[in-house]
Parts: structure tokens; sequence; C-alpha cells
């Protein structure tokens, strides 16, 4: 049972991190500072781990701890995400802005 | 009714198909916004998906934290765009101690029945986070100068890294063989801690994008360990994502500046090197005036513009917007020439140029701009310096000899807008500013720019 679940694991690793090499590489040199903040953003998905911790409230402990956890994600997730956007809105092609 | 555990597997397999599509998008400027929206509704949806989670007992310390962390986020989206690769590293910290704080909770509550392959990846994942957390705190402090930003160095400091490096990898060993010795995990992370402080310590800012790329990769691979400790396939897909990311920015960066990974990061670079500082002569340096610079540039059919940290610092770019403007209404050809390690982050000169309003489809990349530099009548270099010194090319004794470099010594005129004669940061004496054609403005970048700007347009200027 373990081993299958390490074997899953390692599959979807393997998988994603050719997918994101393969779909990254795409990424125009011109946007690598909003790659950099959105991957960072998604990155934070991480909360998903502390959300439970927080709730599950197995031990004083770990609910402190996913509780801090929580909020050090969120920020990444909304700060991620806002700065992201404003940036991509700053990039005009000539053809589309005004004369 | 479908049980809860469907629904959250199904949330996570869209945000999965999701945050896979918002990369995508991120290909070209034009789609890049639709990128952010996936991101967003993948986010929520797998957040309000998990909150479905039976284990749950206890909503309120959730909801706190949600909020709170939303709140700090807030401001952390609306720094200036100066502040974007400050605001990355810290960023890079707070998503490590997210994976870090998870991990020692999962470690307390599974030791000392912990299984080895578990314990391997857990340690993977504290040490990983550790030292993002403190090495980006530390990369933020020296972007924001908090802390000095030359490199610091000492004897044997290489050692001494690396031997901590290695105590904390022995902890991780023995704690795999012998999972009882829970006194020691502290330990270990402590050790990964100080290691992310002492890692930064020798570097220089001109090495600041390399290391935020790899900070950026390392803060990825630790979310993805979390995801093997967390048995969450979501989070392995993220983590793999972010990592492969970070990575291929690493590999960027170091490609251009024709460095290695261990050199960035064991090299200090930032240091004079004596041998080349005392090898400088008395040489012959041209200098021209704002008015003399003007009528140089509105005679050219094409200029390039070639910026650099310099640029950022002054905060001339709404200013370099202002002499685009102004060339380009007289018919002139502009674009720019950006170095990947131009400024502190990668795409960090595009960022700035974008946000005062300068079309992206001017904003060429190194490969680009040196097939047109031959043809080009003027290049305008401003704040940028160790990327346009052809001792890359030329000379092998050089420091950064094969680095790649922008051949602006090729164009017919070469005007360099710069403070003094100084060295730049790597410390290294530049000799295009000998060069026949080439003519040095002193001054600040953003009253210089400013002055040209006034000689073309013949208007008072404002400021």
């Amino acid at each position: 049972m373990v081993t299958t679940d390490l074997y899953n694991s390692l599959y979807v690793f393997i998988l994603a991190a050719f997918i994101g090499f393969e779909v990254i590489r795409k990424v125009s040199p011109l946007l690598h500072t909003p790659l950099m903040s959105l991957t960072n953003a998604l990155d934070a998905i991480a909360v998903v781990g502390a959300i439970i911790l927080a709730g599950e409230h197995k031990s004083t402990l770990a609910a402190v701890l996913g509780t801090i956890a929580i909020v050090a994600a969120t920020s990444n997730i909304v700060g991620g995400f806002i700065i992201t956007d404003r940036m991509l809105k700053m990039f005009k092609s000539s053809r589309t802005q005004k004369p | 009714m479908i049980p809860a555990t469907h629904i959250i597997e199904l949330t996570y397999l869209i945000a999965v198909v999701l945050f896979v599509l918002s990369l995508k998008w991120l290909s070209s400027p034009a789609t890049a916004r639709h990128g952010v929206w996936a991101g967003e509704v993948g986010m929520l949806l797998a957040i309000v998906g998990t909150l479905f989670y039976r284990g749950i007992v206890d909503y309120k310390w959730i909801a706190i934290a949600l909020v709170l962390g939303a709140i700090i986020g807030v401001p952390l989206g609306n720094v200036q765009m100066t502040a974007v690769p400050q605001r990355t590293a810290l960023s890079h910290a707070f998503g490590a101690l997210c994976v870090t704080l998870v991990g020692t909770a999962e470690f307390y509550l599974r030791a000392p029945n912990i299984s080895r392959f578990m314990m391997s990846i857990l340690s993977l994942e504290v040490i990983l986070g550790g030292l993002t957390i403190t090495g980006s705190l530390m990369a933020a402090g020296k972007l924001q100068e908090i802390l000095p930003q030359r490199p610091i160095t000492y004897k044997g400091q290489n050692f001494v890294n690396l031997g901590m490096l290695a105590i904390a990898v022995a902890i991780a060993v023995y704690l795999v063989l012998n999972p009882d010795a829970m006194h020691l995990y502290p330990v270990m992370v402590g050790i990964a801690l100080v290691f992310g402080v002492m890692m930064i310590i020798p570097i220089g800012g001109a090495d600041m994008p390399t290391v935020i790329s790899l900070l950026n990769s390392y803060a990825g691979l630790s979310a993805a360990a979390m995801g093997f400790v967390l048995n969450s396939k979501l989070l392995i897909v993220a983590g793999s994502l972010d990592g492969a990311s970070g990575f291929i920015l690493s590999v960027n960066m170091s490609k251009a500046m024709n460095r290695s990974f261990t050199n960035v990061l064991f090299g200090a670079f930032g240091q004079v090197a004596p041998a080349v500082a005392g090898a400088v002569e008395a040489r012959n340096v041209r200098s021209a005036t704002p008015e003399e610079a003007a009528s140089i540039l509105s005679a050219a059919n094409k200029v390039a513009i070639i910026p650099g940290y310099g640029m950022a610092v002054a905060q001339a770019q709404h200013k370099v917007r202002e002499l685009y403007d102004a060339l380009t209404k007289r018919g002139i050809d502009v674009k720019f020439g950006i170095h990947p390690v131009a400024g502190r982050m990668p795409g960090h000169m595009n960022v700035l140029l974008a946000e005062a309003d300068i079309p992206y489809d001017k904003l060429l990349d190194m490969d680009d701009i040196n097939g047109d530099l031959p043809q080009t009548d003027v290049a305008l270099v401003i704040g940028a310096n160790d990327v346009t010194n052809p001792a890359a090319r030329t000379d092998p004794s050089s420091p950064i000899y094969g680095m790649p470099i922008l051949d602006v010594d090729k164009a017919r005129t070469v005007m360099v807008i710069k403070r003094s004669m100084s060295p730049g940061f790597a410390g290294i004496d530049n000799p295009l500013y000998y060069l026949d054609n080439t003519l040095m403005l002193f001054g600040d970048a953003k009253q210089f720019v400013n002055s040209i700007v006034r000689e073309l347009t013949g208007t008072g200027g404002h400021g």
C-alpha cells in the first residue's frame, strides 16, 4: 500500500516536472518576473496541507504550526496573484496602444 | 450523495489542470492575464474543496488565519514595481515557511512511527525549506538595502558552509535510521536555517537574479517533497511546476553570466579583483553634454537603448519613456536591448519599462538586439555596465571572459550615461568607455535623460 502510494507520487512528480519544463520553456523572457510571482502564488497551494493540520487539531503544536502556515501561504496567494496581474496589465503592444 | 472525498479529489484535479493552463497562457503577453485568472480559480476551488475535508473539527483558526494572510497579502501585492525583487524574495521565504512548519508538525505527529522513506523525504522538505526561509530573508534584506549589498567573505567560508550542510544531512540520515532520536530534529532544522544565512552572506547584488531563481527552485522542490509526505498529488504538481520554473530561470541566468551554480554560490564574485584593478592605465575618455547627445540622437535612424540596474536605482524609466516618445515622433526607430541578468531578478527591466508604458514589442532580448546592433546608429547605455563589457569577448584574463554580452561597441556611436568612471558592481574595468566611438555622458541617469528630452522637444520640460 505504502509502496503503491510512493510510486504513484513518483509518476506524478516526474510527469509534472516534464510538463513544467515544456510549458515554462515557452514563456517569453519578457515575462520572467511575472512568471516567478505567479509560480510562487501557485506554490502556495501548500495551504491545503496547512488547513488540514489546523482543522484536524490532532495536537496543539500541529494546530499552531498549521495556523501560522496558513497565514504565510495565504499572504503569498493573495499578494502573488495581485502583483502578477498588476504587472501583466502593464504589458501593452504598440499595435493596441493609443498613438 | 457524492462522498466528500470525491468532491475534494475532483476540485484538486480541476485545480491541477487550471495550474498547468495558467502557466501555458503565460507564454504570450496577449493571453497572460487569462493565466492569472486560471490560477485564481484553481486555487479557490482547491481551498474550498479542502474545507469539505471530514477530519476538520474546528474552522475558527482556519478562518482567522485565512483572513490574516489576506490582510498581509494585499500590501505585498501592491508594492512599487521597483520593489518587486525584494517582494519576490520575501514571498519565497513565506512559501518555504509554510512548508517547513507543516513538515515539522507532521514529524511530531508521526515520529517515531515513521517509515525510512517518509523520514528521508520529510528531511529533504525541511532542510530545503529551512535554508530557503533564511536565505530568502537575507536576499530580501540585501535587495531592500537593510543589509550591506557587498558580498562578505572570510577565509574558509566555503569549508564552513559545506561543513554545515554536511552536518544537517548527516543528522537527517541518522534520523532516518533512528526515528526515535527526536531531540535531533530541531538541531537539523536549526542548522538548515543558519546555513541559509551563511549561504547568502557572500552573494553580491549582481548575482541576485541567479540566487533568487535558485531559491525559487528550492521553495518549489520543498513543496513537492511536502506533497510526497502528505500523499497529495495536487501539491506534488504545483511544487514541481514551481521547481521546474525556478530551475529553468537559474540555468538561464547562469548561462547569461557564463558561470556554474557552484561558482555563483561559492564564487563571491563581487569583490574587486586586485590584479585587474592594478592593470588600469590612464586612457582617453571622450565626454559629451546633453546638447551634443541630443543632436547625435536626432541625426540617427536607429537607436538602441540598453537599460541596467542603474536605471532602476535612478528611477529613470519614465524619463526614458519621454525620450522614446521624442525620438519616435521624429521617425527614429527606437528599440531596447535587455540582457537576461540586467537588474536584480529575471525580467526586472521588462517590468520597469512596461510600467513606463513602453510597448513590449520594442523590448528585445540579447540575441535579437545583437543582430541589430551593427546596423544601429546610436546605442545608448543607461545604468548598465558589465553586460556591455567587450572584454568578455576579447580578453581571456578578464573575470567575465566568455559571458555573453550586448555588443553595443558594434554600433556606430555608443553613449554611456554614468555617474563617474568608477568600475561597476563586479569591480571590473570596462574598455567600452575608452573606444573611439564611445561618448561618456556623466551625470544622474534621470536628470541626464531629462536634459536630452528637453533639447529634443525644445520645451522647458517639467522636472
